[in-house]
């Protein structure tokens, strides 16, 4: 294309690996896939002290809320370091819904407001958790993409299909067609205008539901193209950072299939010192590491606000995707019959990589929105 | 510690010095190795300024941009590429003054003299052999006589100077019975024919070795070192061939995005989405070789560029290939079988039908795809090695 190549930063500062170290040890001590397993079935959306530790004693749920709201005015750099090791251990946790794609939408809208302003204090602290309340599969780069209409008291209604982590959240972010066009609203989950009908998920460490609003209470937080534009930044940046998500479950897939082959002997040899074995290994490492360019890649678009962001997210996507459900896809093959089993953790990033691939946009929507943003018309 | 201001004016000094307008390209050449601007992470007096490999972008884009006259690197690539490190790391003194100026000049190309017919992938099998003669040669050691055949050689019919191993012990096992020296290919005993390919021209040859006679101190490394030693040669091979610096949309995929643009009336479905992948599948290759250099230039090498050439090796396939689809009738053409001896090797040259055949050898030469992967499992992720019969067993004694 004309426009010059940009020159992004596609490693890791000392700041991030010290972050990185303090939320994989906390993950390493509470998060462990056994307890992960553990918790899949039992009545709690997620787990609300992993959460708290994660969010607020270690401050991560305030990464990208500028200081003056109490966050720590980092960047989505540091967020999807955090989101590489909560892909890395498939933490239930509601980091991407709200400390990413709800903190993002808030920051696109006025800070001057009260609500505004206080929905970013709380979340900076990870009391509040708020989710903007849209199906997971929303792309970023498509038409306003509201499902509920707003009168001109501020009451909504509409339906909302298939809502990640509402369950856990006290606020929603609402995008509806207002009276005078596109507006987004917050609306408490109290509400009781607010149903929330849970359904049963294929990755049940990030829980799924329904939203109706009937006549429910909306703040009014943006409107017109505001509320366009801070909208489409959230699943932008929602997407662009589910990447790093994506190489984290990829890195513990590959890793502990690498572990396995390397331990589990078959034909009187370890069975990753057969070549058919081998090859399909090296081959995943490969993809990881290109992942691993292309995730950050996308975050430091993100972080640096950089004109090249759409297409870095888009290119994010359409590889990371993939990579990660071929990883779980082979660590579950690779470890044959023990991989197929409930015991074993691998099936919960199966799931949450094949969830993950249609989360913000599959592959081929991004490829869409690829052939606009460079210039390969469809035929 | 020398920055980009310092090699700035290093370069502007150079180019007051030997103005590129009124300077015969070869003086200037010289002038510029001389002044350590050459590659500027090589010792000084060989060319470099000791100066940190990544600032060499500086200096190129100060000479590019005065018009300076460069070193040709497609056509010298296996000099600049392989036998340079290999000297610089395993090289006398006397050996690294005589050979790394004409080698950067372009004044000497090299080829290598590695492969074999009967050692392919398992290079260390190789047959060629170097004997000790008992006559003493300038150096007081005596002179090796050699004899074999080596094959796929790039540019030997313009090489003045090869890195060859050959097998000096035939009784030890295979990795610890060979030699690294420097060949002189205008020795009557060269004989070099063209191989040709199945693009229809001869980039490659076969050497045949007949009593080639090679002096001591053209010995690169200890006797019996040689596998070691090519090891450096062979890492920078890869990195070589699939390490290249490119912009966004640079190399094959810019000539397959290019076509789709120029051509709406060949645009089907199926090529769109197809396309689209490949777009997506290089760009990240390229933001994982651009990962890597930011590594490197930090000082903290990744592993990454054991797998760039596996990645290459597949997009050039896989994006040629979807380009003879693309062009539908042109796709049926070729644009020329004559036997030619091109000078060097332009991987994004000519047309699309010579593109997809020249992208067959991508995963082959310089370590096949096969090897490669095998490289990545053993030595990136530990994996354990096939078990193998021929590691202790004395060269002469392999069935074959």
């Amino acid at each position: 294309m004309t426009a010059p190549t940009p020159d992004p930063d596609l490693l890791y500062t000392e700041a991030e690996d010290d972050l990185r170290t303090a939320v994989r040890a906390l993950l390493t001590d509470r998060c462990d896939p056994a307890t992960v397993l553990a918790g899949l079935e039992s009545a709690t959306a997620y787990d609300a002290g992993l959460w708290r530790a994660l969010g607020t004693d270690i401050g991560t749920a305030g990464l990208l809320v500028p200081e003056a709201f109490g966050g720590a005015g980092a960047s989505a750099r540091e967020a999807a370091v955090v989101l590489e090791e909560l892909g890395r251990s498939v933490a239930p946790v509601p980091y991407l819904t709200s400390a990413v794609i709800a903190v993002t939408a808030l920051l696109g809208c006025d800070g001057e407001l009260p609500d505004v302003a206080r929905l970013l204090t709380g979340l900076a602290e990870g009391r509040t958790v708020a989710v903007l309340a849209l199906p997971l599969p929303t792309a970023p780069g498509g038409t306003y993409p509201s499902r509920v209409h707003a009168d001109a008291r501020g009451a909504l209604s509409g339906r909302i299909t298939s809502v990640a982590d509402a369950a856990a959240a006290q606020i929603l972010l609402v995008p509806a067609d207002g009276p005078e066009g596109p507006a987004l609203y917050a609306v408490d989950t109290t509400d009781a205008g607010v149903r929330y009908d849970p359904v049963t998920p294929l990755d049940l460490t990030r829980p799924l539901g329904h939203l109706t609003l009937e006549g429910a209470a909306g703040r009014p937080l943006a409107t017109g193209e505001r509320a366009r534009a801070a909208v489409g930044q959230a699943l932008l940046t929602g997407a662009g950072l589910l990447a790093s998500e994506q190489l984290g479950i990829a890195e513990w897939c590959l890793a502990e299939t690498v572990r396995h082959t390397t331990e589990r002997k078959q034909f009187g040899r370890a069975v990753g010192s057969f070549q058919a074995l081998k090859h399909r290994l090296a081959a995943l490492w490969l993809d990881v590491a290109s992942a691993r360019a292309a995730a950050r890649n996308a975050a430091d678009a993100l972080a640096t606000d950089s004109p090249d962001a759409p297409v870095a997210v888009a290119v994010a996507q359409a590889y990371c995707a993939p990579v990660a459900v071929r990883a779980a896809e082979e660590c579950i093959q690779l470890h044959g019959g023990i991989g197929m089993t409930w015991e074993h953790p691998a099936h919960l990033f199966l799931k949450r990589a094949k969830s993950d691939e249609i989360a913000l946009g599959a592959p081929g929507r991004h490829r869409e929105t690829l052939a606009e943003l460079v210039a390969l018309p469809a035929p | 510690m020398t920055d980009a201001a310092d090699l700035r004016r290093r370069t502007a000094e150079l180019l007051a010095a030997h103005p590129p307008a009124t300077t015969a390209p070869l003086d200037f050449l010289r002038a510029r190795f001389d002044a350590g601007l050459a590659w500027i992470h090589f010792p000084e007096g060989l060319g470099g300024l000791d100066a940190p490999r990544a600032l060499q972008s500086v200096v190129d884009a100060e000479l590019a941009a005065a018009g300076a006259p460069d070193n040709n690197p497609g056509r010298i690539g296996i000099g600049l590429g392989m036998a340079a490190p290999t000297l610089l790391r395993y090289g006398t003194d006397a050996q690294r003054r005589r050979f790394l100026r004409p080698l950067w000049t372009g004044e000497e190309v090299w080829c290598q003299l590695f492969s074999e017919p009967g050692a392919g992938s398992d290079l260390a099998a190789l047959a060629t052999r170097a004997v000790r003669t008992g006559s003493a040669g300038p150096e007081g050691a005596g002179d090796w006589v050699v004899d074999g055949q080596k094959v796929w050689t790039s540019g030997a019919h313009h090489a003045r100077w090869a890195i060859l191993i050959a097998r000096t012990d035939p009784g030890l096992p295979k990795h610890q019975g060979i030699t690294y020296f420097v060949c002189d290919m205008t020795d009557p005993g060269v004989d070099v024919r063209p191989l040709r390919q199945i693009t229809g021209e001869a980039e490659f040859n076969e050497v045949f070795l007949t009593g080639v006679t090679i002096p001591d101190a053209h010995r690169l490394g200890e006797v019996g070192e040689g596998w070691r030693v090519a090891q450096t040669t062979l890492m920078n091979e890869r990195v070589a061939i699939g390490g290249a610096r490119t912009p966004r949309e640079g190399g094959m995929i810019g000539v397959a995005a290019g076509a789709w643009r120029a051509r709406p009336g060949l645009r089907t479905h199926d090529l769109h989405q197809r396309l689209l992948t490949l777009w997506v599948d290089a760009e990240v290759a390229r933001l994982t070789g651009e990962r890597l250099r930011q590594q490197l230039t930090k000082g903290q090498p990744g592993p990454e560029g054991s797998g760039m050439k596996l990645a290459f090796a597949r997009l050039a396939q896989q994006i040629s290939g979807w380009e003879v689809e693309f062009l539908a009738e042109e796709g049926l053409t070729y644009d020329d079988w004559t036997l030619r001896r091109p000078d060097g090797v332009d991987f994004t040259g000519r047309e699309a039908g010579y593109r997809y055949l020249r992208a067959k050898g991508n995963s082959i030469e310089g370590g096949t795809s096969e090897v490669l992967l095998n490289i990545v499992a053993e030595r990136v992720l530990g994996l354990p090695p096939e078990p193998r019969s021929d590691k202790d067993v004395a060269w002469k004694d392999l069935p074959r």
